[in-house]
């Protein structure tokens, strides 16, 4: 078997992954009828079509040519999504003062033109922005130096 | 005649100090953002919609449709000056304002743009006063099953209009629908799918699945092929149209804002639909129609109308049905429902005020766009010349904020990052985010008027084709997506799409 459109082959798998998830975990819940339903009622049927999507999808992708996926962007995706996490991480424990500087170079650091520089500068001038609108001005429980630094 | 009362009852509410000044600061807001390429009006209501929360109800609706009308203005000019649509709907506007812009006409486009939307913007206005109220009474009359039938036709048109394969565009609905379902059931109290994780309990909100899908999933992707970016920027001389352009253009608007209203009404379509149609039609209609894609200002006016018509009468079923239509009326139900408003049929006659600012607060809104825009411009221009790479860090910061301070949890920031790889990777796999933004809106409420007109049917699934009302609306739904299997219609919707992207 060779497959002929990975686009197709792997959103499938992708559904059938989340779809028997669904029925699989909705099993722990009562079903009820479809005259009092249950809590795994709806999901249920969700999950089965799902799966009926999904394999549909990986079948077709063994018959007809279709798209390849393309290389990922993975400097990117860790970057990005990593300086989001780590902001999540941090911002209680540091404060805001820290974690959106640590946010801002890293997620700047995956794009090609990055350069020191500008960067810190505008990691600097955004948190003064920040904490002065979102922390004292609309009141967002945030400290700006948090209790790791004694804040 | 009670329309004139009741447009007079809302032009009391919105014109009050405040509500201009947040009206005033929506539009403002709307636009700056929603000029910065890459950011639809989706991705700016999440951005946006933490900052309404410290206002009351009918303050933070204003302001949220003035953000509205302002990111889809502010995508309209970036598609006309450096033909990077921020969304769908401002997709044909870059085919003839490109062009249009490099031919030295960016002012002429900009007006024709501003000038139509503001046509529309009146006009969908008065629609929405006079079909709002006899639709609110037609929805009064609606049992579950209608509700739920109605869910369907607009999911299914959700899926006729999604880019790429109808197959993958279900699947994404499904899976929609079933990320909707996580967290407590309201009729059985039980927590579903929660993993233990008490933040779950909740649900997932959609603005963090929003932010991560549109925001997040969408610099990943850009961050690709960064070198392609370029932002050279046309002159911009005369922003005031020649008297040939009037001529031309005038015919154009009102076409578009006819098209556009009525499309922007159906559940589902929002003004998608009104741009795509309102391009075609006036290709076929108008006798410069051949040189289209060339720079002619009715391929700029007809569909700008039509979008901005559709955005304004898609209000419709999401204020009288409680029913949104598209991702961003989906992003305002959430809002009302946050400031403790039940969208539906009620709101009309029991708050009348709210539901009346509104719709004018929409005319004043368009009002404040065409004063605010045309002097504006060079700011705005200054915004689009923004180089990306210092533009997305930014973006990220009030993402990540914003989502925090939804329910001041840190929680919701590990879950946008989850949803941005998601989105990513659906992206790369052609599978639109769209739909699957509104089936997770419509998951909670499809299943509860399910399991009521089951229940009220006795556990007979054919109530939904008894009842009239429900029967024709499902049929409208397979209808919708038999559609699609017609081959001429399928190529048109391709070539649709191709001429979008292309």
């Amino acid at each position: 078997m060779i497959i002929r459109s990975p686009k197709d082959f792997w959103a499938g798998l992708i559904y059938i992954l989340f779809g028997s998830a669904a029925i699989l975990v909705g099993r722990d819940y009562p079903i009820g009828t479809a005259f009092r339903m249950g809590p795994a009622y709806f999901p249920t049927i969700l999950g089965g079509l799902l799966f009926v999507i999904g394999a549909i999808s990986v079948i077709r992708s063994f018959i007809i040519v279709g798209d390849s996926v393309g290389p990922f962007a993975m400097r990117g995706l860790v970057l990005v999504t990593g300086s989001i996490f780590l902001f999540g991480y941090f911002v209680r424990g540091l404060g805001v003062a820290l974690a959106l500087p640590i946010l801002i170079i890293i997620s700047g650091y995956a794009s090609t033109k990055f350069r020191w520089g500008p960067t810190i500068i505008m990691a600097v001038g955004l948190t003064v922005f920040c904490v002065l609108v979102f922390l004292k001005g609309l009141g967002i429980p945030l400290p700006v130096l948090g209790p790791w630094l004694g804040g | 005649m009670d329309l004139i009362g009741n447009l007079s009852l809302g032009l009391q509410t919105s014109a009050s100090l405040a509500n201009l000044f947040y009206c005033f600061v929506g539009v403002f807001l709307g636009t700056a953002i929603g000029v910065l390429p890459g950011l639809g009006p989706t991705a700016t209501i999440a951005m946006l919609l933490p900052v309404t929360f410290v206002l009351p109800p009918v303050t933070a609706l204003i302001m949220l449709a003035g953000i509205y009308y302002g990111s889809q203005y502010g995508g309209s000019t970036t598609s006309i000056l450096v033909n990077l649509p921020g969304e769908a709907a401002s997709v044909v506007t870059t085919l003839d304002g490109y062009q249009m812009a490099r031919k030295g006409r960016a002012g002429a486009a900009l007006a024709a743009s501003a000038i139509g939307s503001f046509f529309a913007g009146t006009v969908a206005t008065l629609v929405i006063a006079a079909f709002g109220p006899p639709m609110a009474n037609m929805a009064l009359k609606f049992g579950p099953a209608e509700y739920f039938s109605l869910m369907v036709m607009g999911l299914a048109a959700s899926i006729v209009l999604a880019q790429g394969s109808l197959l993958h565009a279900i699947g994404m609905v499904v899976l929609g629908l079933l990320l909707g379902l996580i967290g407590t059931d309201v009729t059985s109290g039980t927590q579903r799918y929660t993993f233990g994780i008490f933040e779950l309990a909740d649900g997932i909100g959609f603005v963090t699945v929003a932010m991560g899908m549109f925001g997040l999933g969408e610099i990943i992707r850009n961050l690709e092929n960064e070198e392609e970016r370029s932002v050279a920027i046309s002159k911009i001389t005369s922003l005031w149209p020649t008297k040939e352009d009037w001529r031309r253009m005038m015919p154009s608007i009102f076409r578009g804002t006819v098209i556009g209203s009525v499309l922007g009404i159906l559940p589902g379509s929002g003004s998608i639909l009104g741009s795509f149609a309102a391009y075609s039609i006036e290709k076929k209609v108008s006798k410069y129609g051949s040189q289209f894609g060339k720079g002619m200002i009715e391929g700029v006016a007809a569909p700008e109308s039509a979008n901005n018509a559709g955005a304004q009468t898609s209000f419709i079923p999401m204020l009288t049905l409680g029913i949104p239509s598209n991702p961003v009326s989906a992003l305002m139900v959430g809002a009302m429902i946050i400031h403790g408003i039940q969208p539906g049929p009620s709101v009309i006659s029991e708050q009348p005020a709210l539901f009346w600012g509104i719709v004018v607060s929409m005319w004043i809104g368009n009002l404040m766009l065409i004063i605010l825009n045309l002097p504006l411009i060079g700011m705005w221009v200054r915004m689009i010349m923004i180089p990306y790479h210092f533009l997305y860090p930014g973006i990220l910061v009030f993402c990540a904020i914003g989502v925090f301070s939804l329910k001041n949890a840190e929680f919701d920031i590990y879950l946008m990052g989850l949803f941005g790889v998601l989105g990513y990777i659906f992206a790369k796999l052609g599978c639109e985010a769209a739909p699957m933004l509104l089936a997770f809106i419509l998951g909670p409420l499809m299943e509860e008027y399910l399991r009521r007109a089951m229940l009220l049917s006795r556990g007979s699934p054919w109530v939904f084709l008894q009842r009239p009302i429900s029967a024709t609306l499902l049929v409208i739904a397979v209808l919708a997506l038999c559609s699609v299997l017609i081959p001429s219609f399928s190529k048109t919707r391709e070539e649709a799409f191709v001429e979008g992207a292309g």
